[in-house]
Formats: C-alpha cells, sequence, structure tokens
C-alpha cells in the first residue's frame, strides 16, 4: 500500500507478558477507543506508527511527480485542471499526515530528511513512468483505487489524528478514482492509438499496482503486532483480493484485457483466482531499482535543496518582525 | 477578427501561458505549502482561460471552442503578453513574474467587472477577480518577505526583478483595439492602468527593500503575436497530444 512493509517495533507479547500500563492499553484498543497523542502508549507503537504514517505521507508527496509529469501535456483543458486538482489534493493528503506524525513527536523537517537520506520509504508504485496520457487514467484508477481500499479500512485505525486524517482523505480520493476511471473510458472506446495506449497502461500497472498491498500475508513478518495494535486493520491479501475482485469487472466494462492468463472466477471462495506478481521484482524497486527511484529522489532532493534559501529567508524575515515588534512595546 | 476577440484572446491566453509555467512546478516546489499553493494557482488560470478562450470562440463565430483556441493555434496567433512566457527559474523568479503580472491582473479585472460595457467580459472578470485578489495578496506579501529576508533571498528577489523588469511596459502598451474598446467602454484604457500599477510596485517593492530598476525599456510584441522563443516551446508540450492524434476525443 502506500505503507508497505512497514517494520514493526515489538514483538507482539501475550496478556500474561505485558506489564499493567501495557494491558490497560491494549484493552482501550480493543475495545475500538481511539489513542489520543496525550495518551501513554508503548514505545513500540509510537515508533511503529510514526513509520507508517511518515511513509504513507511521503508517498503523497513523490505521488505528485508521476502525474505531475503530464499536468503540461494534459489534451484539453478540463483534463488539465482536473488534474491539477487531484495532485494539489495529494500534496494536502501530504500535509495531513505530516501533521498527523507531528503528534507523535517528529518535525516534518525530520520526516523529509530521513526520505531524502533514503532511511524512510514511500510507496514501490511511484517509482514506475507514466509514458503515456492512458497512464493518468490508469494510475486514478488502480492505484486511486488500491489506495482506497487501503484508506477506508484505515479510517478505523487505533490512533485517533491518522483516523481522522484518513476520514478527510477518503473524501477526496474517489473523485480521484472517477477521473482516472473517466478517462480510461474516453481511451478505450477512442481511436485505434488510444486504445492502445490504455492496454499498454493496464498492461505495466497491473502487477505494480498489486503490489501496492505488500507481500503476500505468509512473508509478512510485522504485520501481527501492527494488527494487534489496529494500526493495520486488515491483512495484505485480504485488501488484494478486494481490489481484484472491484478491479476485474471494471476492465471488463473497458473491454480492456487484464494481463493474467490465471485470472479465473472462483465461486467457492467468491472471488477471483489470480496471480501474484513478481515479489522478486518488488524487492529491487524497494532496493532502489526500479525504473524511476534514482529520478523520483533526485528530484525531491534538488526541489528541497534549491528552496534552502527560499525557507532561510522566510524565517529570517519573521525573526526581523518579532524583533521589530521587541522593540516597539 | 473583432476588437472584443482579439481582447479575449489576450486576457486568455495570458491565463493560459502563466498557468503553464506556474504547474510545471509541480513537485518540485521549496515547501509543500508552495505545492499546493502554485498548483492553486495555475488551476485558477486555467479556469479563467476556459472562459475567456471560450467566450473569444463565441464571438468569432466559427464554432471553435477554447479548446481549439488552447491546442490548433500556432504561436503567431497567441496574443500573451512576453512577461508570461518567461522562464521559472528559481522560485524567486516565478513569484516576482507572478507578482508582476498579479499588480496588473487584479486592477483590469477589477476595472472590467465593476465597468465594463460588455456584459459577458463583466460576467468573467465577475468571478476571476476574487482569484486573482488573491494571487496579488499572496505573490505581493512574500515578495515582501523575501526581499527583506536574508542577503542571499534579497540577491535573488533583486536579480529576478532585473530579470523581468523589462517586461512589464507591454502590460500597459496601447494599439488600436485597446483604442476601440476604451471608446466603447468594453475596457479600460492600458495606459491608465500605469499610475496605480507604479504605486502598487512601488509600496511592495519599498517594504521588500527593493530597489526600482532604472531601466524603463519595454520589450513588445507579445500581443500582436511576436513572441519569444519560449513560447514554441511551451506550445510544443502543451499541444502535442491534440497534434498528434488529430482524430482522438479526450
Ligand atoms: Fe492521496
Ligand atoms: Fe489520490
Amino acid at each position: 500500500m502506500y505503507a508497505q512493509m512497514v517494520k514493526s517495533t515489538g514483538t507482539l507479547k501475550t496478556r500474561e507478558e505485558m506489564d499493567e500500563r501495557e494491558r490497560a492499553f491494549q484493552d482501550r484498543i480493543d475495545a475500538g477507543e481511539k489513542i489520543e497523542p496525550q495518551d501513554w502508549m508503548p514505545e513500540g507503537y509510537r515508533k511503529t506508527l510514526i513509520r507508517q504514517i511518515g511513509q504513507h505521507a511521503h508517498s503523497e508527496i513523490v505521488g505528485q511527480l508521476p502525474e505531475g509529469n503530464w499536468i503540461t501535456r494534459a489534451p484539453t483543458l478540463e483534463r488539465k485542471a482536473i488534474l491539477l486538482a487531484k495532485v494539489q489534493d495529494e500534496a494536502g493528503h501530504g500535509l495531513y499526515l505530516y501533521c498527523a506524525a507531528e503528534t507523535l513527536g517528529v518535525s516534518r523537517d525530520e520526516m523529509t530528511e530521513k526520505l531524502h537520506d533514503g532511511k524512510m520509504k514511500y510507496s514501490s508504485i511511484f517509482n514506475y513512468p507514466t509514458l503515456t496520457w492512458a497512464d493518468i487514467g490508469a494510475v486514478g484508477w488502480l492505484v486511486d483505487g488500491a489506495a482506497i481500499m487501503n484508506q477506508v479500512a484505515l479510517q478505523r485505525t487505533s490512533y485517533g489524528p491518522y483516523s481522522r486524517a484518513m476520514v478527510r482523505i477518503c473524501k477526496e480520493e474517489s473523485f480521484h478514482q472517477r477521473q482516472g476511471y473517466s478517462i480510461m473510458m474516453t481511451m478505450a472506446a477512442g481511436t485505434p492509438e488510444q486504445k492502445r495506449m490504455a492496454q499498454d497502461a493496464l498492461d505495466r500497472l497491473w502487477y505494480p499496482s498489486l503490489m501496492m498491498f505488500g507481500p503476500s500475508d505468509k512473508d509478512s513478518v510485522h504485520s501481527a503486532q501492527s494488527m494487534a495494535w489496529k494500526i493495520k486493520v486488515s491483512t495484505n491479501d485480504e485488501l488484494r483480493q478486494k481490489f481484484v475482485d472491484q478491479t476485474v469487472p471494471q476492465a471488463e466494462y473497458l473491454g480492456l484485457t487484464i494481463p493474467d492468463e490465471k485470472l479465473d472466477w472462483n465461486e467457492a471462495k467468491g472471488g477471483y483466482d489470480f496471480s501474484e506478481p513478481d515479489w522478486q521484482e518488488f524487492h529491487d524497486v524497494l532496493a532502489g531499482n526500479g525504473p524511476c527511484n534514482a529520478d523520483r529522489m533526485s528530484a525531491r532532493r534538488t526541489a528541497w535543496e534549491d528552496g534552502a534559501w527560499y525557507r532561510d529567508g522566510l524565517v529570517a524575515h519573521a525573526n526581523k518582525r518579532a524583533a521589530q515588534r521587541m522593540a516597539a512595546e | 477578427m473583432s476588437a472584443l476577440c482579439e481582447f479575449a484572446l489576450r486576457m486568455g491566453d495570458n491565463t493560459l501561458i502563466l498557468g503553464h509555467r506556474v504547474s510545471e512546478w509541480c513537485g518540485h516546489a521549496p515547501v509543500l505549502e508552495e505545492d499546493i499553493a502554485l498548483a492553486n494557482t495555475a488551476l485558477d488560470l486555467i479556469g479563467q482561460t476556459q472562459m475567456w478562450l471560450g467566450l473569444a470562440g463565441e464571438v468569432e463565430g466559427n464554432g471553435r471552442t477554447a479548446d481549439h483556441l488552447a491546442y490548433k493555434r500556432d504561436a503567431w496567433d497567441f496574443r500573451n503578453v512576453l512577461l508570461v512566457e518567461r522562464p521559472n527559474g528559481d522560485f524567486g523568479q516565478t513569484l516576482m513574474r507572478q507578482f508582476l503580472f498579479d499588480a496588473w491582473h487584479h486592477p483590469m479585472l477589477k476595472w472590467l467587472s465593476e465597468n465594463s460595457a460588455e456584459k459577458r467580459v463583466a460576467e468573467i472578470a465577475e468571478k476571476a477577480v476574487r482569484e486573482a485578489a488573491y494571487h496579488l495578496e499572496r505573490s505581493a506579501d512574500l515578495v515582501i518577505r523575501l526581499g527583506d529576508g536574508t542577503d542571499e533571498s534579497h540577491r535573488r528577489m533583486q536579480d529576478a526583478l532585473a530579470y523581468h523588469w523589462t517586461y512589464t511596459g507591454e502590460m500597459f502598451e496601447a494599439d488600436a483595439v485597446d483604442g476601440e474598446l476604451a471608446d466603447a467602454g468594453v475596457a479600460p484604457d492600458p495606459a491608465a492602468m500605469k499610475p496605480g500599477w507604479d504605486a502598487l510596485v512601488g509600496d511592495v517593492l519599498a517594504e521588500a527593500t527593493l530597489a526600482v530598476p532604472e531601466n524603463d525599456f519595454a520589450h513588445k510584441g507579445g500581443r500582436r503575436g511576436q513572441h519569444a522563443e519560449h513560447l514554441g516551446h511551451i506550445l510544443a508540450s502543451m499541444q502535442f497530444l491534440p497534434r498528434a492524434y488529430p482524430d482522438a476525443r479526450w
């Protein structure tokens, strides 16, 4: 997802192994109460949340780049305006999430530096390029579609500020997915070249979208503690299955073919059987070897470094004004 | 082409090209708040473009839509002032261009919304003027803060001012089209907007501790289709898809 393979700090303890505070904390979570910033929380809970919310925030920010890639080339004024509005929303999501993370005692600047030093990650999906206009449709349809699956579930997460950020974000996400699907509908019903772009976008982005949910549950080492703390509320495989079940009929409606020969309806489980993505590729991308990792990070670092004078200038001005006010009093 | 159509093109091409330039920043701004603000500014400008170019097509009466006008004209038919096609450069250069434009754009829209004898022009201006007021408030505030910030931010803003300065005079140039529009009460005489602009820009620059450049030369040509080298490159990317796939609907 936007937060994949978040390492969770702390091993899962039995009730007997917990001390009194930990037990009371777990009871609150089990009762569905929200944990607020001023409440006591285990250090592992705090650290895991910082990693997860930070990774989610970074994903919103880096996610501006593949879509921003087509703003200047959007084919109509209407599409351009819609894409601008969407990318602006994503930056806004980043802001809500950084604010949520800051309530846990870590600053936005610290998290940004960790991202730039490679110590924090963002979703693997944004290391894939947007090569044609249809990719903008496919990103909205598949990537925002996958993000919604996760974010809707996370509205029930145990940490109050994170949960509330998710509620705000989910309101905007369905518009993102709809605009993407609307591009896909137009492309799939368009000229032969447009149809080719649409199919090609689906071919390239299908498996990377499945990877967004993270590794299979059997290989997902950090899930148990995060689930117990309700930092995670659904497993990777549950969400992936839901996503496939939702998306296959949408692809059929478009007249596009999902690039999976094993895709088949399974009556018994009431869902589709489908091929797993190439997990080696997933690990390569996370390790920095995706098609765009280097470009994405260099774009973000450059923006940050080139902007240093701007940020310093504003701070210096604020200090001067404060000094003037002091002198006047 | 009628004077009214020409006027709508000039207004719409300014917002289209400036909107394009601003949108180039997407994801690359110095702080997250600027990413949001720049996308918002570009979005406002593109929305205004749809209205102005829509009006131009309607007045022309040949069935051309706003998209037609944006995507199917070549550079010599564009009517924007040269200032808005100036490259982004560093953030200071982008910001200064925005401020110098906003300081013209907002009073212009205000006049049109309050006084234009052409109802359709007044209506568009009415919708756009609040956005432009906000753009001006923001850009003026940032020019002040960065001009009077660190030595480096001051130097960068002063350099940016020098870079754009000789491209500001064109906004106040009047030709036969402007004369006709002013006589008909559709639009103000551009030259009449100059004293207000001088005063506003002078105040902001003074507060920003920036010196007003002494060069009063004015580069001209954009408003009659003679552009700098920049516009062709902007159009090459902006118009790529509709040009490469002329039969497609998007
Ligand atoms: Fe988002
Ligand atoms: Fe989104």
